[in-house]
């Protein structure tokens, strides 16, 4: 393999590990608060959507993504009145928000655009576009610096930015603020947290807002800049992978950011080399390929890979107890 | 202790959570910008107006009752199978071979091979999930969603290279020899002289359907196996105590629940298409899901609840056709819903219901102890 | 009593007083929860810088009063009065804001953070950590040398004992400015001397002015460190004494109601046979902490064995090796015949003859959500009595035989159709040991069998317990409560950090040489002081 080739997995990596990285950080603060969300799928393909349909309509990406946070956000507090407020299933509420997703998009889609459940082709400023950071053109002949920069670094657009700056912004929210400690707390033990007199509901709305802000920009990220469009369904189980990246990360942001970039650079092989030849043994088919992210999710999840511990008081609502 | 009678917590509450359901997609249709009432008539009138809509809403109703009990048979070891999909996909996939495999000669041979390949097919699917649970402690919820775009992988990819007809184009196996075809309920029908319409799919798998029903309520409320996988899913604590080992249980429910999945092949693959075409589930693994929250994991209630989104399925149809602005996703809106409503907000109505008795129960406490004092 | 207290400031006072207001004062408190009422009208007046017990009996009522005060729970009706002040406690913030400090029964620590991170939780003081973590490291430093309250502030607290444990939640409280300081059953988990430390804080915080309530069902402890008392009994306060002027034998009348004899009548065991050897029984748990040390005995027919220790020093885990639940490393021999530790099967040690009461009934002895006619069979459902053929159980045998148990142990309300989870505490724990004990097992283990269990049901348990014995049962009985322990065993065993710290037998022993080999000191062993125990230093 040659480095162009190299260059080319990487760039194309880091695009496709962008919203698994914003949907895997959503996932960390909604499950370090102690809400299981499997509902990061639905949220992202809603945000998708009202993304792809607001920038159609408006012909502004800005104004795409703020209907798409609006939207995810929504939904995120869907989840949290089921789960904080009701003290409702959190895996039922999550699978809810799935298919009510996967059925407003497309029932939505159809009523407003009538293209089969796609929103209109995205042109222009509908769409956010590559930025070229300062000396990628001027860079670009050194050797093996020159190209990583000018290929792997610079050229995505600024939702790919944020997802990479809200790695070191969330281990600074995590273990530097008060915030950061009572979330890790919430998380662990909300008996603790109640005693200390913080509100345990209060805190945990606060962590899925922000969960729903991150998918939200995952969202409006996959289709307004990776695709230039709505598609239906086109979340294609990213939510569920982003969730296996947050196991595989132990819930840390670093570790999230690593994972992420692992399932893009399969993602990436997959589609670079389809229907690989081995010689001798015959043609992988395209089918595996697609489906090796999948595979990968349960081998992670099947802890081949490290034992991870949950937090410890996730997946239950808090009830006073004694 | 909060106690409501339990007609309340069988039917009031999910009657409620229902009308919630059925109120906010209203809303949805008005938004739309069609009439809700106009909406339901139309619903109604083609999923039970006629003898044609009820052999489509039972065929329907069949699928759901499998993948229902699917689910269901897993909410009580308190597993939460979402795989029913590639579960059921697999099934076909089962069915198909075996089909294709014979000439077979009468129906009465194919049934029980039908039933046996698409249990088989899908309890293995089940299976590893199953394993890397009770194993590996791997999240089952994760792993079976998993399992179900890797079934779609799979079954594409069977279907595109080795089981279609040379040279066909559309990705789907031959038709099944005519043996294979099960009676369907206009020839049942028939036998006993009732005239039945020809061409709805409803088809001996209903009766079959409502057999494994039966079968799961005798499992659960009956059985050893049955009497464990409930300590199990009230609490493995308990379980571990009482001798009964999780890892048994865990693989167990799972087997039968993968394999109530797989049997909704023999109806939708063997009754219906009597081929096995690209994504022959069509859903009805999720639908499954508010099937058996509906129905809170009781066959009786899943049968109803099956026969609910049967209509549902089948109303949806006629509802494209008679308001197109009003596409088919509308249903998968309803389904989630549902799940939304009787799933996650169940408290939401639980609690004020409860409330309302207990204050009428205090009520009557109070009156006893007077006459008492 | 508050003789001393003569700087009340800005009191005008009559002749006849001029003490303060007191400390804390409830008026008319009333709680319930559902159908319950957990508190019934309560009136207390807590005199600032005493040491206020409050004793009664479990369900008293006890635990619900303090978490009203805290502000955990909320009050149906009441008044809380603070140094005189009316105060209305919505939450722990208020509470704390009223300077109200409580240590809970079951701490309320982040088991994975350190004991700084805990410390500032919740008063933070601003929106970044460091500066709060620096300002209370400060304050640890002098709070330890005023209190005796020493502890590494870098420590992750699931590595503290739980001695230590308990002084970060003091720590806690007292970082918050608590003034009144409420703790729950402190000394549940400490070995006596680590409770004569618990105790030694307390007196010179109450020298230093601040005012603590203890709760607490151990009359010894009454006696021994408090200033005046009250007593709970069903929701309400029945009476308030001086401690000096009142006795043990006096308490336990008040809280029980009635007589109560505090000691188990029981002939001389007549020990048989062998029927249990265990030999070097080693167990490493998943963090790979060993929690058994090689532990051997015997335990024979017609003697109850008593094992006495600080919970979480391995009792659990021997119970769990010994009943089947968890593998371990070693040799058990039950009978004549060998039982694979490695491969624990609790349905073969049930057939082999091994009945288990566990130190859980509600998350292990009891199915909750299922009947008690479903539970009487638990664990012995595989017997051909309840099977039907065809793998179907027979539920008509089922309940016959619930009824059965039911009338045999008295169980009350006497409906075995009623879910698990309706009964009490006592009758819940009679629904385990009827199952177990009518099973007539060669060898029966029983943990904690009167935790959470009131007196009444005590007394039946005990006498249960001894007529078993007597039929020839070999009973291994595992009790944190050396009362229990030193009136219902023949044999008594002493666990430390997973190992036998040595045997001794009832009528030669007393609280305080047990209380030493609970803390790991051998007070055989020459140069033995209290003081390592007492400071408990680990990690």
């Amino acid at each position: 393999m040659d480095l162009d080739i190299v260059l080319q997995l990487a760039d194309s990596s880091v695009r496709l590990a962008t919203p698994l990285l914003l949907a895997c950080l959503a996932g960390l603060y909604s499950e370090r608060s102690g809400v299981f969300d499997i509902g990061l799928e639905g949220k992202m393909l809603i945000a998708a959507f009202f993304a792809a349909a607001t920038a159609a309509v408006t012909g502004s990406a800005w104004v795409g993504l703020a209907a798409g946070l609006a939207a995810s956000l929504v939904f995120s507090m869907l989840h949290a009145v089921a789960s904080i407020t009701f003290r409702g299933n959190q895996l039922i509420s999550g699978v809810a928000i799935n298919f009510l997703a996967v059925g407003m998009t497309a029932l939505l889609g159809h009523t407003w655009f009538r293209q089969g459940g796609q929103t209109p082709q995205l042109v222009g400023d509908a769409r956010f576009h590559a930025i070229e950071l300062p000396g990628a053109a001027r860079l670009a002949d050194v050797p093996v610096i020159g190209p990583v920069y000018a290929e792997v670094i610079s050229g995505h657009s600024i939702l790919v930015y944020i997802a990479f700056l809200a790695v070191p912004l969330t281990w600074w929210v995590l273990y530097r603020t008060r915030f950061g400690l009572r979330l890790r707390a919430v998380g662990e033990n909300p008996a603790a947290v109640d005693t200390a007199g913080i509100s345990v509901p209060l805190l945990r709305y606060q962590a899925l807002v922000i969960t729903g802000i991150l998918c939200g920009i995952a969202g409006a990220y996959l289709s307004t800049s990776m695709n230039a469009g709505f598609v239906r369904e086109m979340t294609a189980g990213k939510g569920f992978i982003a969730l296996a990246a947050l196991i595989f990360a132990k819930w840390r942001p670093w570790p999230a950011l690593f994972a992420t970039l692992l399932f893009g650079l399969l993602e990436a092989i997959g589609i670079r080399f389809q229907n690989v030849e081995l010689g001798g043994i015959g043609t992988i088919p395209v089918q595996f390929m697609q489906a090796l992210p999948y595979i990968l999710t349960v081998v992670i999840l099947a802890g081949f890979v490290g034992k991870a511990i949950p937090p410890r008081a996730g997946g239950e609502p808090y009830v006073k107890e004694e | 202790m909060r106690r409501i009678p339990v007609w309340a917590d069988v039917v009031l509450i999910p009657l409620i959570n229902l009308l919630l359901a059925v109120f906010v997609s209203g809303l949805v249709v008005l938004y739309i910008g069609e009439s809700p009432v106009k909406a339901m008539r139309v619903l109604l009138q083609g999923s039970i107006g006629s003898a044609y809509a009820w052999g489509y809403t039972l065929y329907y109703a069949t699928n759901f009752i499998f993948t229902g009990l699917a689910v269901a048979v897993a909410f009580h070891a308190r597993l939460f199978n979402i795989g029913g999909e590639g579960q059921a996909g697999l099934g076909g996939l089962g069915v198909a071979l075996v089909m294709m495999a014979w000439d077979w000669p009468h129906w009465a041979l194919a049934l029980p091979a039908g039933i046996i390949a698409s249990a088989l097919f899908g309890a293995a699917w089940a299976a590893i999930p199953a394993w890397l649970q009770a194993k590996r402690g791997s999240h089952i919820v994760i792993t079976t969603i998993m399992f179900n775009f890797i079934a779609s992988a799979l079954l594409v990819y069977l279907l595109v290279n080795h089981l279609k007809l040379p040279g066909s184009m559309s990705p789907e196996t031959p038709p099944f020899p005519p043996g294979a075809h099960l009676p369907t309920a206009h020839e049942i029908l028939a036998w006993v002289g009732v005239k039945f319409p020809k061409s709805p799919p409803v088809n001996i798998a209903l009766l079959l359907a409502l057999l494994a029903a039966f079968a799961v309520w005798v499992l659960i409320w009956r059985s050893r196996l049955g009497y464990e996988i409930r300590a199990f899913g009230h609490s493995e604590e308990a379980a571990r105590y009482g001798g009964i080992a999780p890892v048994r249980i865990i693989m167990l429910t799972m087997l039968i629940s993968g394999a109530l999945a797989g049997m909704m092949a023999v109806n939708a693959v063997q009754g219906e298409a009597e081929r096995l075409v690209l994504d022959s589930v069509q859903g009805a693994g999720f639908v499954g899901i508010a099937v058996a929250l509906m129905g809170r994991s009781h066959p009786v209630g899943v049968i109803l609840a099956a026969i609910l989104f049967g209509m549902l399925y089948q109303g949806g149809v006629e509802l494209e056709f008679e308001m197109p602005a009003i596409s088919r996703e509308m249903i998968v809106v309803i389904q989630a819903l549902v799940i939304l409503f009787t799933g996650a907000l169940d408290n939401m109505v639980r609690l004020p219901v409860s409330r309302l008795f207990h204050r009428r129960g205090r009520g009557g406490g109070r009156a006893g102890a007077g006459g008492n004092g | 009593m508050s003789a001393e207290v003569t700087r009340a400031p800005g009191i005008e006072s009559g002749e006849a007083r001029a003490a303060p207001p007191p400390a804390l004062r409830l008026v008319g408190i009333s709680k319930s929860f559902g159908p319950v009422q957990a508190n019934r009208d309560i009136h207390l007046e807590v005199e600032k810088g005493t040491i206020h017990g409050i004793v009664g009996e479990n369900g008293a009522g006890k635990s619900t009063l303090m978490s009203i005060i805290y502000g955990y729970y909320q009050a149906d009706a009441g008044e809380i009065e603070v140094h005189g002040r009316k105060v209305e406690i919505r939450s722990p913030q208020d509470a704390i804001a009223a300077g109200i400090g409580m240590v809970f029964q079951h701490f309320k620590l982040v088991e994975n953070f350190t004991v700084l991170e805990n410390i500032v939780l919740g008063v933070e003081g601003g929106a970044l950590l460091g500066p709060a973590l620096r300002r209370a490291r400060r304050m640890l430093v002098e709070l330890a040398r005023d209190y005796e309250l020493a502890v590494d502030p870098d420590a992750v607290i699931e590595t503290l004992s739980v001695g230590l444990q308990q002084r970060v939640e003091i720590l806690k409280a007292l970082y918050r400015h608590a003034d009144i300081l409420i703790l729950d059953e402190p000394t549940g988990v400490l070995t006596p001397a680590e409770a004569d430390h618990l105790f030694r804080i307390l007196r010179s915080l109450r020298d230093e002015g601040k005012t603590i309530i203890l709760i607490t069902h151990k009359l010894r402890e009454i006696m021994e460190v408090t200033d005046r008392v009250s007593v709970m009994r069903q929701g309400e306060i029945v009476a308030t004494r001086e401690t000096a002027a009142t006795s043990p034998e006096e308490l336990a009348e008040l809280m029980v109601g009635r007589k109560v004899l505090l000691r188990v009548e029981k002939p001389p065991a007549r020990p048989g046979d062998r029927v249990l050897e265990v030999r070097d029984l080693c167990l490493r748990d998943e963090k790979g902490v060993e929690r058994l040390k090689n532990i051997s005995f015997d335990l024979r027919e017609g003697e109850i064995l008593a094992i006495a220790g600080v919970a979480g020093n391995g009792q659990s885990e021997l119970l769990e090796v010994l009943s089947g639940i968890r593998a371990a490393r070693g040799e058990v021999r039950l009978g004549s015949e060998p039982l694979d530790v490695a491969r624990p099967d609790a349905r073969l040690a049930r057939e082999m003859g091994l009945a288990h009461i566990p130190e859980d009934r509600q998350r292990r002895g009891l199915v909750m959500e299922f009947h008690g006619w479903e539970n009487t069979p638990f664990g012995y459902h595989h017997e051909p009595r309840f099977d039907r053929g065809w793998g179907l159980m027979d539920q008509k045998e089922m309940k016959r035989d619930a009824a059965g148990k039911f009338e045999r142990f008295d169980i009350r309300p006497a409906n075995p159709d009623l879910e698990a989870r309706s009964f009490s505490g006592g009758n819940q724990q009679k629904i385990v040991v009827a199952r177990e004990i009518e099973h007539n097992p060669d060898v029966l283990i029983v943990g904690q069998p009167t935790r959470g269990v009131d007196i009444g049901a005590i007394e039946f348990i005990h006498r249960q317990l001894i007529e078993l014995r007597d039929a020839g049962c070999a009973i291994l009985l595992v009790s944190v409560e050396l009362d229990e322990v030193l009136s219902l065993g023949d044999r008594i065993l002493v666990m430390f950090d997973g190992r036998i710290m040595g045997e001794r037998r009832p009528e030669e022993t007393d609280e305080r040489e047990l209380g030493l080999l609970m803390a790991g000191v051998d007070p055989g062993a020459p140069e033995a002081g209290t003081a390592t125990g007492a400071e408990g230093r680990e990690g």
